[in-house]
């Protein structure tokens, strides 16, 4: 009868073991192409611009706002899947492109400022670009001049009619005064006069154009969205994809070569119990790597050493645990009865140790910025993940060990027979 | 394997010992201005990577940038053909005028990366991660307080300091760069720290719940001895992983990997040598202070009971 338990037992445990490891050769390889790689990893820009208040007005949130839909219509505009753009403190805004074949250009394109203004002589601005609603390049039938037409929103179109209508009847027809000076980025493009009141929002800015394309690109930019507030890059980063593809062939090797390593060590030196801890291992990468997919997180190098960290916080509660239950079968105690009261004795201070390092990483997460999250975030995600193996999974499949007889010897848990009470020896 | 080391009474020589590790760092950081040798994340700046497509050598670089004037910077070759320029904080034109340049002055040339920060964000980057810090380690001595007592808490939170300063101390005095990875580091090293330090603690207080008669010394010595086999196999774990990404990891990673390290194996130590020997005097000082108490509080009840009787 004992035989017959002993089998099911051994086919109980076969299953069990090579299910994590059918499981973990079929999930891990997609699972890992699914992650999202930073920009260290896949190359791409990552530029920080922030938003000027100038002495006459402060940067609003409506205003970021603005900017940020605007930024938005640029990327979109360079055809980049995936931007990331985001706010970061009242006036800046972070904009991550992954995987951009040509970082410089998009950087361009981004940091453009097509601040679109018309003033009047005395350097008043009377209409902004965020008065704009719409810019098409046309070529002028008559002269067969390129031309931008231009739709101003109701509020623009208001602030239009007020100001040729006061000018217009102000001054007469070929005094400077009656002009409108059209700036593109602080730059005169065209100085118009007033014909007459203008009540309906349009526009024209004529001349100044070599070509067509010209006037068709600074349409495209204005209907982007010419900006709010006037801007500035503080930081930006642009990693060449050779780089990148560089830095990712190295962690990767980095980390292949580092798993094996630790691996090999705990079947070295813990033997049965660290088979069973290096299949624990297989299935807590699986749930961490499952879990920052399924949050879409991007993947960074500082986020992988985060990662290649909790390995060795996973690897230390098995340690514990492992040392507990060596001290208890040195005690005495039967197999069965040292892995419950290891399991037991090493939780409070697996908990204990997790709990003042998830302490740090929570810090981290909520002061730091950017990369420093994503560790933060790995860091706490695989602290939770290795806790939950370590103490669930690596106590069934324990338990599913001891269930067969020939798993009894103790050398296989790493304890000499001479370590043992004498009373104690033999009753397994 | 059962050891049985003395570890605590010899604790005199383990504080010198941090000592010495740690005083050489703190001249190097007193003498060096500035303290660190901070990289652009901190100081502001802009790092261009560029690979040539033909033999180029650093001295070539070196000319072409001295003709545009562009105050300090520094070239580093990071692969045959492959520099690494730092320079103070170049506007958008510049940088153009420095590919545009070395491309019409040395060939052809891909650019690998192209970074601006501005010094705001350094600083920034800076006050963050000393505010980050400071916040962790009241946190811990919280958590630890409740969990294990307040003297626990402070020799934790100093064995931590401890290893922060061995770990900013060796770079001081190699002179290696910082970027904004060193703060995760500095605080993955705290997080480190505190676990094997807890991990020790934890032990302490299961065998003195268990044993009565002996001193707290020998009590801090058995646990020591208890968890020693725990603590080199976790941190050999660490050191391996660690080893793995300094020799084949990226230049990314690499302070990263190397902060850690060394911050590692300074928190294996201190968590033996530092903060249970420091517990264990902080035990003595307060019970001694106590006795002290006591004894003047029945002085100053003898001294009032003469008074009475006069």
């Amino acid at each position: 009868m004992a035989g017959g338990k002993g089998a099911g037992g051994f086919l109980k445990l076969a299953v069990v073991f090579l299910a994590i490891l059918a499981i973990g050769i079929g999930v891990f390889k997609p699972l890992i192409n699914a992650q999202r790689l930073g920009l260290d990893l896949k190359g791409g820009v990552h530029v920080l611009i922030q938003a000027q208040s100038t002495p006459d007005h402060a940067v609003t949130p409506d205003d970021m706002a603005a900017l940020e839909r605007v930024m938005r219509d640029r990327v979109d505009q360079l055809g980049i899947a995936e931007p990331v753009i985001q706010r970061e403190g009242s006036d800046r805004l972070i904009i991550e492109l992954a995987g951009v074949s040509n970082p410089e250009e998009a950087i361009k394109m981004i940091g453009k400022t097509a601040q679109l203004e018309f003033k009047t002589s005395d350097g008043q601005v009377v209409v902004s670009g965020k008065d704009l609603k719409d810019a098409k390049a046309i070529i002028d039938q008559q002269t067969r001049e390129p031309q931008i037409t231009l739709q101003f929103n109701a509020e623009g179109t208001k602030k239009f009619a007020d100001v040729t209508k006061k000018l217009a009847s102000s001054y007469p027809y070929g005094d400077p005064k009656r002009a409108i000076g059209i700036y593109l980025d602080q730059q005169l493009l065209t100085n118009p006069q007033v014909k007459e009141a203008i009540p309906n929002g349009q526009a024209i800015i004529s001349g100044g154009f070599a070509n067509f394309e010209e006037a068709a690109n600074l349409a495209a930019l204005l209907r982007g969205g010419a900006l709010p507030v006037p801007v500035q890059i503080i930081e930006r980063r642009t990693v060449g994809p050779t780089l990148g593809a560089d830095s990712l062939a190295k962690s990767k090797t980095a980390i292949i070569v580092g798993l094996i390593a630790i691996t090999l060590f705990m079947l070295l030196i813990y033997r049965l119990p660290g088979v069973v801890a290096d299949f624990s291992l297989i299935v807590y990468g699986l749930i961490v790597m499952a879990v920052l997919w399924g949050l879409k997180a991007t993947l960074t190098l500082p986020g992988i050493a985060g990662l290649l960290l909790s390995v060795g916080m996973a690897v230390d509660a098995n340690i514990i645990i492992y040392e507990h239950i060596k001290e208890e079968l040195r005690n005495g105690k039967t197999l069965r009865a040292a892995i419950d009261a290891g399991f037991k004795r090493a939780f409070t201070t697996i908990f204990d140790s997790n709990a003042t390092t998830v302490l740090a990483a929570i810090v981290l997460y909520f002061l730091g910025s950017g990369t420093v999250r994503g560790f933060a975030i790995t860091l706490s995600l695989g602290i939770a993940a290795s806790m939950f193996t370590a103490i669930t999974l690596t106590r069934f499949l324990l338990h599913l060990v001891v269930g067969v007889p020939a798993f009894h010897n103790l050398w296989l848990f790493g304890v000499k027979e001479e370590q043992i009470p004498a009373a104690a020896r033999g009753e397994i | 394997m059962n050891f049985n080391f003395d570890f605590v009474n010899r604790r005199k020589w383990w504080y010198a010992l941090s000592l010495l590790v740690i005083i050489p760092g703190l001249i190097a950081m007193a003498l060096h201005r500035p303290v660190l040798n901070f990289g652009i994340d901190f100081t502001g700046g802009n790092i261009i990577q560029v690979q040539f497509h033909q033999p180029v050598t650093s001295g070539q670089v070196r000319d072409v940038l001295d003709g545009l004037n562009l105050g300090k910077s520094s070239i580093q070759e990071s692969g045959s053909n492959q520099f690494l320029i730092r320079t103070t904080e170049l506007n958008e034109e510049q940088t153009n005028q420095v590919i545009s340049t070395l491309q019409s002055k040395l060939g052809q040339l891909d650019l690998k990366r192209n970074e601006k920060v501005g010094g705001t964000i350094g600083r920034e980057l800076t006050i963050r991660g000393v505010e980050a810090m400071v916040i962790a380690w009241i946190l811990m001595i919280i958590y630890i307080t409740i969990r294990f007592e307040f003297l626990s808490g402070l020799a934790a939170i100093l064995a931590l300091v401890h290893d922060v300063l061995v770990t900013i101390g060796f770079f001081a005095l190699f002179r290696w760069e910082v970027d904004s990875t060193f703060i995760a580091a500095i605080l993955t090293i705290i997080g480190y720290s505190i676990n094997d330090t807890i991990v020790i603690f934890d032990r302490i207080r299961e065998n003195l719940r268990l044993r009565k008669k002996e001193t707290i010394e020998e009590v801090v010595n058995r646990s020591i001895n208890q968890t020693l086999t725990r603590s080199i196999n976790t941190v050999l774990m660490v050191i391996f992983a660690l080893l793995a990404l300094i020799l084949l990891g990226g230049e990314t990673t690499r302070t990263f990997a190397l902060a850690m390290l060394i911050g590692t194996i300074s928190g294996c130590y201190s968590s033996i040598f530092t903060a249970s020997p420091l517990w264990i005097d902080f035990r003595h000082l307060s019970r001694e202070r106590h006795r002290q108490a006591a004894v003047a509080k029945a002085d100053t009840k003898a001294k009032t009971r003469k008074a009475t009787s006069h």
